[in-house]
């Protein structure tokens, strides 16, 4: 006991310490999780020893856990659009980077067998480092977040065939039998395919069937706990189910995400999963921190090096050509090669089975998880090289660094966020002379609207550094109008921090995120869907006869009465913590929205030009 | 035949009945047009263009509209400011209404008595619409007394509807050129001018 005690403490007290110094210099939690892991590991300090690798296998559930999210941030439609891509994509990925690997493995003297075997492993990129920095830095929704999402996923659908070909190319018959977890793997083939398609059939009925109403019932408790354990559940017994059936438990997971997607229990599921994913992952992290092998580099630092060296430049050639035949930029295209240029947690998996096969010694399996180890660590590096040294020379598309006597470019106004909201917003100005200088995180739309003439700089608002350069310091009004709540309460804590000169109007997408916006003390807030579904309402009065004026009016009376109730009701939303699901938080606030429309009619005081109550009133003297 | 253009301006017209049934009576002819102002413009935001536009192919022009405050309802106000541009309407070369005749049919809560000059109000009707009628003169347009829908707080609907038909016999007699505009021009109220229902 105390000494599961102790080990939290250890790895709680390294990933304290370095993740904010990672994060303070830049470089984003993946590398700070790493750095962590070396640290503490039996290198350095020694706090952990040997049972590194078992808490990674235990903190790849993070991984199971972050597809199991990106699954419920994909609806099925949007999954089944994705389906080329990730095919064409995946499989070019996946059969150059493991053909390429092998050449290489071949002219350095190993037999080709085990080169083919060692290349598809290899040829495995690491999602959880990737996709985890393509989130942390709001990347998801580019091309190039777009472009490493398919070959992830296609990755992740081939470790079952991988797994069942490799014993093809095994020349002596294996030692252990299958690999770990597949209980089936003594079946004949027949029965191990039905057995999978079983097993994803079970995974969309029951998500369908039995976890939704599941769902309802545990909400109906309101004990909070329950519904996270209920999520914790989902995903546990996923992953059970589809190791036990040979399938890669992320898939499977991912899967079920996508399967739950469209439930009312969407956000619920990721705001309670969200801190154990982060967790686990930081762990998962730590644990290849703690297992690179550096006795096993000092003994032969050169070889390493190269080997590590020569797979990622063969991982980084194979998919830049595929990112340009993508028709990705080259900055994008950097953005997803470089993320994805390690080799991957599977790789781990595979090369365990590659030399229970026979195919290779302990020795190479050494080496190659080190080169593996070492790649993910470079990852974040070079990543980090790409963003300070390479993007800012790759053309205008970065904040450039502000010139003292630039009157001109020194704009009043600036835009956070340029996706629809943001560029009506900036339209809307530009027709009217005022020029703003725009910021936003998606290269790609930032050359396109640079082409169209806007002042749009490649970055990030939330980054001081880039507000400054973006000339914050001379500004007098920040626009947030970026997408998520996470991303409008750092833009507005930088300003505030910062630039607390600067005049916030702030972007919300409804009135949750408009409550957690007051919250911070932020006055100017705009509801996404405020004016619009007002405006649409007075349409309708006026289809059904009402007068175009009085409905006009009416417009207004509701809006600036709704928008009072905000605050009124803001604070009262603390009271209701108690409710487990935000959806039924929405219904019990649009209950207690709706009975005080009844009480105060927003109309009712309003009898100007009404010769009727006119009338009656001289009727009655 | 001499086109009318109605401008009808009334904020709450569903709370309105005289106005209602004067609406009801106004006749349906080729060479009467019907704007309706607030319901064109819920938001203030008068077409310029097309206001122009409608004005050009017209020679009667009627500001139908309540009477609030001695005055007519804002939106009025705000069509004569956006509408009556400068070197259009007015000023050097503003010469795009001259010769055209211009007037206003009021509806008032109060009766005929309390707009006289020894009456409640001490002033009578065309002397509240004189800047209007400043307006419509500086314009080159001929004014025309107003026709005046009195004390409609306390009308019944059949003086209503008996008001309403004397105003669709104004419209009508004006489009078809009956009634002389000199004649006009020369009265109190174009009420007198039109000979009241039987």
């Amino acid at each position: 006991m105390s000494d599961l005690l102790l080990q939290a403490v250890v790895y709680l007290t390294a990933a304290v310490v370095c993740v904010p110094v990672a994060k303070k210099l830049g470089m984003g939690s993946v590398l700070g999780y790493l750095t962590a892991g070396i640290v503490i590991g039996p290198f350095l300090l020694g706090f952990i020893g040997e049972e590194g690798k078992d808490i990674m296998h235990f903190a790849e559930l993070g991984v199971v856990m972050m597809l199991f999210l990106v699954g419920l941030e994909l609806e099925p439609e949007a999954f089944w659009q994705m389906r080329r891509r990730v095919l064409g994509v995946g499989t070019a990925q996946l059969l150059l980077t493991a053909l390429a690997c092998a050449a290489f493995g071949i002219a350095l003297g190993v037999a080709p067998s085990p080169s083919l075997a060692i290349g598809l492993a290899l040829a495995m990129s690491s999602t959880a480092i990737a996709l985890q920095s393509l989130k942390e830095k709001g990347l998801m929704g580019t091309a190039a977040g777009q472009q490493s999402f398919a070959v992830l996923l296609f990755q992740d659908i081939a470790v079952i065939p991988i797994l069942a070909l490799l014993p093809l190319l095994a020349i002596a018959p294996s030692v252990g039998d299958g690999h770990g977890g597949s209980g089936l793997s003594h079946q004949p083939g027949w029965v191990q395919t039905l057995a999978v398609l079983a097993a994803v059939a079970v995974v969309i009925a029951a998500g369908r069937l039995v976890v939704v109403p599941a769902l309802r019932v545990v909400a109906r408790t309101r004990l909070r706990e329950l519904f996270t354990a209920s999520a914790l559940l989902i995903v546990v017994a996923t992953a059970l189910l589809m190791q036990k059936v040979g399938l890669s438990p992320a898939l499977g997971t991912f899967l079920a995400g996508v399967v739950l997607a469209t439930s009312e229990f969407k956000h619920e599921l990721e705001s309670d999963l969200d801190p154990f994913k982060g967790l686990l992952l930081g762990l998962f992290f730590m644990g290849v921190g703690a297992s690179i092998d550096f006795q096993l580099i000092a003994s032969q630092p050169g070889r390493i090096a190269l080997l590590t060296l020569g797979v990622v430049a063969i991982k980084l050639a194979v998919l830049m050509a595929l990112g340009k035949r993508g028709g990705l930029s080259l900055d994008q295209n950097l953005v997803f090669s470089l993320g994805l240029s390690q080799v991957g947690e599977f790789a781990f998996v595979l090369f365990a089975f590659i030399a229970q096969l026979n195919l290779m010694d302990g020795a190479m399996s050494g080496t190659l998880m080190a080169v593996t180890a070492l790649s993910m660590t470079l990852t974040p590096l070079l990543v980090l090289l790409h963003e300070r040294v390479i993007q800012p020379r790759l053309g205008p598309t970065r904040a450039p660094a502000r010139e003292a006597d630039d009157v001109e470019d020194k704009h009043r106004v600036i835009i956070a966020g340029f996706s629809h909201y943001g560029s009506t917003v900036g339209r809307f100005l530009r027709a009217n002379g005022v020029e703003a200088t725009i910021l936003d995180n998606d290269s790609d739309r930032v050359d396109l609207l640079r082409r169209m003439g806007f002042k749009v700089y490649y970055g990030d608002a939330t980054r001081a550094d880039l507000m400054h350069s973006a000339g914050a310091a001379d500004a007098h009004i920040l626009i947030s109008a970026v997408d998520g709540l996470a991303e409008t309460q750092a833009v507005v804590e930088t300003a505030k921090k910062h630039f607390p000169h600067l005049k916030v109007l702030v972007r919300a997408r409804h009135r949750f995120d408009a409550y957690e916006l007051m919250d911070l003390g932020v006055k100017d807030i705009y509801r996404d869907h405020l004016d619009t579904s007002i405006r649409l309402g007075v349409d309708v009065l006026r289809l059904l006869g009402h007068r175009a004026h009085t409905a006009y009016r009416a417009g207004q009376h509701f809006r600036e009465y709704d928008e009072a109730g905000l605050s009124k009701l803001a604070p009262l939303r603390h009271d209701m913590k108690d409710y487990i699901s935000n959806v039924r938080e929405l219904i019990a606030l649009q209950e207690q929205l709706l009975a005080s429309d009844r009480v105060g009619d927003p109309g009712s005081a309003d009898h100007s030009w009404d010769s009727e109550e006119l009338r009656d009133v001289l009727g009655k003297t | 035949m001499p086109k009318v253009l109605v401008l009808f301006a009334h904020p709450r017209l569903e709370k309105s009945r005289s106005n209602r049934i004067l609406l009801r009576h106004t006749p349906r002819s080729e060479d009467i047009t019907f704007r309706d102002l607030y319901e064109l413009y819920p938001d203030f935001n008068v077409n310029i263009a097309a206001e122009q536009t409608a004005l050009l192919s017209h020679d009667v022009v009627v500001f139908h509209h309540p009477m609030y405050w001695y005055s007519a309802p804002p939106l009025v106000k705000q069509w004569i400011d956006l509408v009556l541009a400068f070197g259009w309407a007015y000023g050097p070369g503003g010469t795009a209404l001259k010769g055209k005749t211009a007037f206003h049919v009021v509806t008032t809560g109060g009766p005929e008595a309390a707009y006289q000059l020894e009456g409640f109000h001490g002033s009578t009707l065309a002397e509240f619409l004189r800047p209007l009628q400043r307006t419509m003169t500086l314009c080159g347009m001929t004014w025309l007394p107003p026709f005046a829908v009195h004390g409609t707080h306390r009308k019944t609907d059949a003086e209503l509807e008996a008001a309403g038909l004397q105003y669709a016999r104004l419209l009508g007699g004006l489009a078809e050129g009956t009634l002389q505009i000199e004649v006009l021009q020369k009265l109190k109220l174009l009420n007198e001018g039109v000979p009241a229902a039987e």
